[in-house]
């Protein structure tokens, strides 16, 4: 492992791209197939599932460390990374072992079927988890100990990109890097597959369930007119769904989420299309809730995601379907080399071919000119849209986030001047400061908390707030820190909806800070009354 | 009447009308050190170690009223006796023993356990009620031996000369930057420092205290000059354009918060170095034992989760508030008097 965790250290030191690639190239080049494959999983959050409850790890790293069980929660929370706390607390120690990466992760695959903690053995062999795994702690230092605690706990973000580790791939094999892309695509794991067999030989054609690297737009910025001659883009609405592509090959259907998740199981309204659709069919579409001709808000739809079953009720309460806007193979075909309006225009017949009402085709907004589209940008809310797509007519579907033929243009935020009342720390790099805020509008002389938000301070007003918090401090709730009611920020949000499940009877989509209000005191913020007439207005 | 209380201006030795410290301004400030959040402007009269006498005449001017003894030295004030013992934190750096009638209080200020090489290293003193800080009062804050750190220090100094960038070190003018001076390998290659670092090195050499050839940094010296050379300068001076004539260079953060990855990740510099003035989990724990104290009064830090451990331990312990800063992360340089 030793040179896996020189690898992560040294992605861990730099914040340059062309450092971390040049960090990778050299591991790739030094590493054995399997750790090579393993490393690909891991960056592309493939780790193995999980072998031990963490409830229990936190447990047995409080007892090794000989401190109460609330000092290590207390310092977990500060922390703010469980891997990270358990390798600091852990007796320092150095390494001692020389097993391979791989050797490490099926050490941990193989703690699955083990007992917990209760053992009927002695002596020197170890047959639970815990005695594994504190056997394991005790053989490695400080860092291994965080690289190993992180490939059996939850999520690792070890800041690089997925397109970051596929150039590397791209340069220590020699295949080009679309070609890597969309090999790694899909649904493969690293138990069960090879170095040779994914990346060398793979071909995604054998493979009937392999998606397509999605093509991901970037922002407008300015004005449209920047990008020329109208009659070169067409432009749609952009909703508030999932991304997904719709998958018909072999007579079976196969849903993909952007974030690479299968969910044709979540989606059952898809299934009658395995008829409808030509076998070697891919569709690119947003699946968003919808009913009597009207997309539903994100907050249906949400209802539905992170169900493990979809009861009919769900189904009844957030009917969903796919407004299909790209065309990426046809009758077995990749044709994301084609032309834009090509790709449209064989979407358009095969849609109405197929005359599925869980299938419509994205409509495309009719403009003579940048100001008339401008127009249509300021009515989106009125049609549950986001915004808008902009796409270059001769444009093709690229890989991954790419400047040039496809932009998003969203219509401005919604936006409320908030109080901030608690405070909690954040996570991962925002450990130890407090990041993480509540916000509050009046209602008469009461503050009414209705949204948290975590993002759009810079950090050096993040620095400020923290030192705020921690002088202003009113009371305390386990992590929570009261504050005084004095800091005013404009909360920007992208939607608003009614929600039994939050106090204040609302629930904003994606609020974030948007400005601090160094220039309004508290009692000038909006009311409740303010936040009730946007509701009534676009919720 | 406690011999010491935590008053609105200070710690307030009622009987002997003094101040330890204090935050606001007194007729009598005893003070444990020349950092700016322990020795601040305005009081009437200063007293204080002799090593810590004249950085405090400079950053508060030559006019003010001040006067300073030698560790171990007896100052007596209507029967209240004071003295200093070394709490290892900077130079010049005490803690104050408060005793009467047999009761004894110590204001340890800001203290760590291991000898750095350049401050008077600290030493326990019983007593009945211990005033400690507890900035690093978690157990996950262990660190390393020096000696460890500086190597790694120095083996990153010798690869980044290898590739011909400068080296740039952070540390507060006083304190961390002389233990850097005094720690690193000069026999690498040339240490140069920041102005705001140079002007206490000049202080503390003039007072007859060695350490290593530095040069300071002036607009004269030639950008080839400082290739494969060290650079020593307070945070403040990261990211302005002071710190662009070094240019290609990397930047090291030699600071107790390095333990932790997210402050690392947060300063986006090329490398932490886990290096501090203030003791960690273990020492702060042995410290205290050392005292025999009955009674502990945690000042700045975690001080909910350490005072809430003593007390699990037996120790009674209580907070109070003060305006002492700690090690900072991710402010300005404390003890800069601009």
């Amino acid at each position: 492992m030793k040179n896996f965790v020189h690898l992560f250290t040294q992605l861990d030191q730099t914040t340059k791209t062309l450092k971390k690639v040049a960090a990778l190239v050299d591991y790739f080049n030094e590493a054995s197939d399997t750790d090579k494959l393993w490393t690909i999983a891991i960056l592309s959050h493939r780790k193995p599932k999980r072998s031990v409850r963490t409830a229990l790890l936190r447990e047995w790293s409080a007892s090794a460390a000989n401190i109460p069980f609330w000092l290590f929660e207390g310092s977990y929370h500060i922390v703010g990374d469980l891997a990270e706390t358990m390798a600091l607390m852990h007796p320092n120690l150095v390494s001692k072992h020389d097993k391979s990466l791989s050797e490490w992760i099926d050490f941990i695959i193989d703690l699955k079927d083990l007992e917990e903690q209760v053992t009927t053995s002695s002596g020197e062999s170890l047959h639970t988890k815990k005695e594994k795994v504190l056997w394991a702690w005790n053989q490695l230092d400080e860092t291994e100990r965080f690289v190993f605690n992180k490939l059996m706990t939850g999520g690792w973000r070890v800041g690089v990109s997925q397109k970051l580790m596929t150039r590397a791939l791209a340069k220590h094999s020699g295949i080009e890097e679309n070609t890597l892309s969309h090999r790694l695509m899909g649904n493969w794991r690293a138990e069960t597959t090879t170095y040779h067999q994914l990346i060398v030989e793979s071909d995604p054609a054998d493979k009937i369930s392999q998606p397509y690297p999605f093509y991901l737009a970037y922002a407008l910025e300015g004005k449209p007119e920047q990008l020329g001659n109208t009659d070169a883009w067409i432009a749609e609405r952009k909703w508030d769904g999932i991304r997904g592509q719709l998958i018909v090959r072999e007579n079976q259907l196969f849903v993909w989420s952007r974030g690479e998740e299968l969910v044709t199981d979540k989606f059952p309204e898809f299934e009658a299309l395995t008829n409808v659709l030509p076998n070697g069919t891919v569709i690119d579409g947003e699946i968003i809730a919808f009913e009597n001709g009207q997309p539903l808000g994100f907050n249906v739809l949400q209802s539905r995601i992170g169900r493990k079953n979809v009861s009919k009720a769900i189904l009844k309460k957030a009917p969903v379907l796919m407004i299909a806007y790209d065309l990426l193979e046809i009758n077995g075909i990749d044709i994301r080399e084609k032309p834009m309006h090509f790709r449209r225009n064989e979407l358009e017949k095969l849609v109405k071919e197929g005359a599925s009402e869980k299938l419509l085709i994205s409509s495309l907004v009719e403009f003579g000119n940048w100001e008339e589209l401008v127009k249509e940008r300021a009515n989106s809310r009125q049609h549950h849209a986001e915004g808008l797509m902009l796409k270059h007519k001769d444009g093709t579907y690229k890989v991954g986030r790419k400047k040039g033929d496809w932009w998003k243009w969203k219509v401005d935020p919604l936006t409320i001047d908030a109080v901030m009342i608690y405070a909690m720390r954040g996570h991962g790099r925002r450990a130890n400061l407090y990041t993480d805020y509540t916000f509050a509008v009046w209602k008469d002389d009461e503050l009414v908390p209705f949204t948290k938000a975590y993002s759009g301070l810079t950090d050096k007003e993040i620095n400020e707030v923290d030192a705020f918090v921690k002088r202003n401090t009113v009371d305390r709730f386990g992590p929570v820190r009261s504050v005084k009611p004095v800091l005013v920020f404009e909360i920007a949000f992208e939607g608003i909806a009614r929600s039994s499940r939050h106090k204040s009877g609302v629930a904003l989509r994606f609020p974030r800070m948007f400005r601090w209000r160094k220039d309004k005191p508290a009692n000038e913020a909006n009311t409740l009354d303010d936040l009730e007439k946007l509701l009534n207005l676009y919720g | 009447m406690s011999l010491l209380q935590f008053t609105e201006k200070g710690i307030f030795c009622e009987r002997a009308n003094v101040y330890i410290d204090p935050w606001k301004p007194v007729d009598y400030a005893i003070i444990t050190h020349a950092h700016a959040d322990h020795s601040r402007w305005g009081n009437k009269f200063y007293f204080c170690h002799h090593l810590s006498k004249p950085i405090i005449q400079y950053r508060l001017g030559v006019d003010i009223h001040i006067e300073s003894m030698e560790y171990l030295e007896v100052r007596t004030i209507n029967g209240v006796e004071f003295s200093f013992y070394p709490a290892g934190h900077i130079i010049g750096s005490a803690q104050i023993r408060v005793a009467y009638k047999g009761e004894i209080w110590v204001a340890s200020g800001d203290y760590k356990l291991e000898d750095d090489g350049f401050s008077t290293p600290f030493e326990p003193i019983r007593c009945n009620t211990f005033i400690t800080e507890c900035t690093f009062g978690l157990p996950v804050f262990k660190w390393q031996d020096q000696k460890a750190v500086f190597e790694d220090i120095n083996s990153w100094w010798r690869k980044n000369k290898e590739e011909e960038k400068v080296t740039i070190l952070t540390g507060y003018s006083l304190g961390k930057a002389q233990r850097l001076i005094q720690g690193v390998d000069p026999s690498i290659g040339k240490i140069f420092t920041h102005g705001a670092i140079e002007k206490t090195n000049e202080i503390i050499r003039k007072m007859g205290v060695g350490l290593n050839e530095t040069t300071y940094v002036t607009p004269e010296i030639n950008k080839k000059d400082f290739i494969g050379a060290l650079v020593i300068a307070p945070p403040s001076a990261l990211g302005n354009s002071w710190q662009k004539k070094f240019h290609p260079f990397e930047v090291g953060i030699p600071s107790g918060w390095m333990k932790m990855r997210g402050p690392r990740r947060r300063r986006s510099v090329d490398r932490g170095f886990v290096l501090s003035d203030h003791a960690d989990w273990e020492g702060l724990n042995t410290a205290i034992k050392a005292t025999e104290c009955e009674r502990v009064i945690v000042t700045h830090g975690y001080t909910n989760i350490f005072s809430k451990w003593l007390n699990d331990q037996g120790l009674e312990t209580h907070i109070e508030a003060t305006k002492f800063e700690g090690e900072l992360l991710d402010e300005t340089d404390k003890s800069d008097t601009a």
